[in-house]
């Protein structure tokens, strides 16, 4: 054997462990990420308590449940669909991340309706009838309008994973033995799902 | 030929083995290329700086730069690159890449390729800066504090994605370096026998992944407060610019100990070795990284003194400023104890490693002078504070940086350079930076604003050393590059261990083989074991 193949041959060394502490550590640097807006939401909900109620009352509360559940259960079909892959058996563990896909679709195309709809009513960023609110209330949209695109970012991005994992899958590059690819998209789409368990009841449940 | 007697350099050639590698040792090297270059460009702005505040332009009768705001350009052009195109990725980058895991017996890190895609994202953040700097530059310093920043008319879309793809490349060779630390190591080689650099690149790594997020995001929201008008910072639509300089200053202090940590573990490395003597307290040394990695996450806050904040908070965080200050001077106490009764040798790097700690510990001083509240108040915004900094970052940092290059020059490229043109170089740089950076403070106690293009004649004088000084230092330090560049290519074969250093890396070639080691290392009990009579 050459040595560069020898070298090759160690770069190309299968280390789950090293691979899963090396997303955890990933998955940190997002928490923080989200994190700091979440700071900044504290601390501007400490200044504008009854701005922020106001904000509160002008999202669609059951857009938003309906969202969540979506998102829910596209983080438990995702799970399942790693314990499938697991125990071999690939065209399920294919089917249920397709059935993931259409979930976070769905919750893209609900974001759309609720985006669209605040849009009409002058709501958005850069409309001048935003200037016309009360401060705290324009705080409110700029930081919903942030977190919330965000996390719907993340969302696409996951989704686009898990069609890469997907065709990874087919393709039998990732199966029982060789899991971490799964594993850590799975993780991520955890992450994502998360997020959104938090930015639900600050942005619509707080009243 | 056996493959075996084959060198990194000489298992492929030509640029795409190089551009394409995923070699820890090449990317290395790739990184001194580039950060060698940006530390030159960077230097000749300072310069540029300091002939402007040569002369008082009262008396002179006019400007050198022709105004302010060029000089505020060229001001934002000299930190950036130094910060985020030197010192921040210089130790770990070259070094860290290259000797990180040799110093564990490990073949590369955990994740050679994201390794190269680091190195990618620093070259294309590099890229977006230069781009920035063609096209009509900056004028914000480089903290882009806001509302400044969130008005001003230059284009900050091309510096704040560059600081932000350097961001990536810092997040992504910390996690590289934290996973290597612990799935990588031979087998013997348990985490408290690691070299004190690989503690310290350690504790880099875990302060690269918890500081940089935040900069990241606060450089986004910026950017959407600039384009978007999200209202975060901005205090006409109910947000807070105070928040932004939290933000802001939650990831920068942490990044001086990415900056300082590793140099910090070089000194750890150097000492023992020229002092033939096993270090003084390993463990104390070790924790001390872990300590300042923890507590310098808290003091952020200091940088804020005069901003507008609660007295209580001050306090605080000038009293926890002060204890992150333990720790540094554990370390050194502990490396002056270690070099009690040593057998010292004052080969080159041993001269650099002197000079940090003394160029550190009146850094460290002086910081704490700018931690103490009341005084901070007097100083903040003056050169005291540009003095300060620059004998810790350029005092400490860039001296190790070139402490390091010169320990290791020999196993890096296998060749020598000439001792007395070092020593040479050193003490002009040595002279250089008193006259520059010591008047700093001195003119700043005298009230002498920083980041001003002009000042009243009565600080003509000392501003006229330090310019002077800056020449010498420049000069010192100008000579040294080309020297080490010319012997890079013509200077005398060097040994494997010209240092009789007891690390990993001198128990292999010089310069190592593509696996490493061609043979498997020995593992000491203890990382710099010399014998007991030596050591007496």
């Amino acid at each position: 054997m050459s040595e560069l193949a020898a070298a090759e041959h160690g770069h190309d060394h299968y280390d789950p462990e090293a691979n899963k502490l090396g997303f955890w550590l990933f998955l940190f640097t997002e928490l923080l990420l989200f994190g700091t807006m979440f700071i900044a939401f504290a601390m501007y909900q400490d200044m504008y308590k009854i701005e922020f109620i106001e904000g509160t009352h002008h999202q669609n509360i059951i857009l938003g449940t309906v969202n969540t559940i979506v998102l829910l259960t596209s983080s438990l079909t995702m799970a399942l669909a790693i314990q499938a892959l697991r125990r071999g058996l690939k065209t399920l563990s294919i089917a249920y991340m397709a059935f993931t896909i259409v979930c976070s679709a769905g919750f893209c195309v609900i974001k759309f309706i609720e985006w669209s709809a605040k849009y009409h009513k002058g709501i958005f960023l850069l409309n001048e009838n935003m200037d016309t609110l009360p401060k705290g209330e324009q705080v409110y949209y700029g930081l919903y309008f942030t977190m919330t695109g965000f996390h719907a970012f993340h969302v696409l991005v996951g989704a686009l994973l898990i069609i890469w994992v997907m065709v990874a899958v087919a393709k039998g590059k990732v199966h029982a033995k060789r899991l971490s690819f799964i594993d850590n998209v799975g993780l991520f789409w955890h992450l994502v799902d998360l997020v959104w368990i938090f930015l639900f009841p600050l942005f619509y449940l707080i009243r | 030929m056996n493959p075996d007697s084959k060198n990194f350099y000489e298992v492929a050639r030509g640029l795409t083995s190089w551009l394409f590698t995923t070699d820890h040792k090449r990317i290395g090297i790739l990184y001194l290329i580039c950060v060698m270059t940006f530390f030159v460009i960077a230097a000749l702005l300072g310069i540029t700086i300091r002939l402007e505040l040569f002369s008082s332009n009262s008396e002179a009768g006019g400007s050198l730069l022709g105004g302010g705001e060029i000089y505020n350009r060229i001001l934002t052009l000299h930190g950036v690159i130094m910060i985020f195109l030197f010192i921040i990725p210089a130790i770990p980058g070259v070094f860290g890449n290259f000797f990180l895991p040799i110093m564990i017996g490990a073949e590369d890190v955990s994740f050679p390729r994201i390794n190269l895609l680091s190195w990618y994202c620093y070259i294309i953040g590099a890229a977006l800066a230069l781009f920035a700097i063609l096209s009509g530059a900056i004028d914000t310093g480089w903290t882009f504090y806001v509302p400044y920043s969130a008005k001003t008319g230059a284009n900050l879309i091309l510096p704040l994605s560059a600081a932000y793809m350097l961001g990536w490349s810092s997040i992504l060779t910390g996690i590289n370096f934290i996973v290597t630390v612990h799935r990588l190591r031979a087998k013997e080689m348990k985490m408290f026998r690691m070299p004190l650099f690989v503690w310290a690149s350690y504790a880099t790594g875990w302060i690269q992944v918890i500081a940089t997020p935040v900069v990241g995001i606060t450089l986004i929201l910026l950017l959407l407060e600039r384009f978007l008008g999200i209202g975060i910072f901005d205090p006409t639509k109910g947000g807070d610019p105070i928040l932004y300089q939290h933000m802001f200053w939650i990831y920068s202090h942490p990044a001086v100990y990415v900056m300082v940590l590793p140099a910090m573990g070089v000194v750890s490395e150097i000492i023992p070795t020229f002092s033939r003597k096993t270090i003084f307290g390993y463990s104390f040394i070790a924790w001390s990284t872990m300590a300042i990695a923890a507590i310098g996450s808290l003091v952020w806050a200091h940088h804020m003194f005069t901003s507008g904040m609660a007295d209580e908070s001050r306090i605080l965080f000038s009293f926890l400023t002060f204890f992150v200050a333990v720790p540094s001077a554990v370390k050194i106490f502990n490396w002056l104890a270690t070099m009690y009764k040593g057998s010292i040798h004052l080969e080159p790097p041993m001269i650099f490693g002197l000079i940090f700690v003394l160029l550190f510990s009146i850094g460290g001083f002086t910081g704490l002078m700018n931690g103490t509240l009341s005084i901070d108040i007097h100083i903040h915004d003056t050169a005291f504070v540009v003095g300060h900094f620059h004998y810790t970052m350029f005092g400490g940092v860039g001296v190790m940086f070139f402490g390091a290059l010169l320990y290791w020059f020999p196993k890096m490229f296998g060749r020598n350079y000439n001792k007395k043109i070092i020593y040479l170089c050193g003490f002009l740089f040595f002279v250089g930076f008193n006259m520059l950076y010591g008047t700093m403070k001195w003119l700043g106690i005298q009230g002498m604003p920083r980041r001003y293009a002009d000042y009243v004649p009565e600080y003509e004088f000392w501003n006229r050393v330090a310019t002077v000084g800056s020449w010498v230092m420049v000069g010192g330090l100008f000579l040294m590059i080309f020297h080490l560049l010319y012997s890079v290519f013509k200077g005398s074969k060097a040994e494997d261990n010209p240092w009789e250093g007891t690390t990993l890396e001198w128990q292999t070639t010089s310069p190592p083989p593509l696996v490493n080691f061609n043979e498997p290392p020995q593992i000491p009990e203890k990382p710099y074991d010399y014998p007991e009579e030596v050591k007496s």
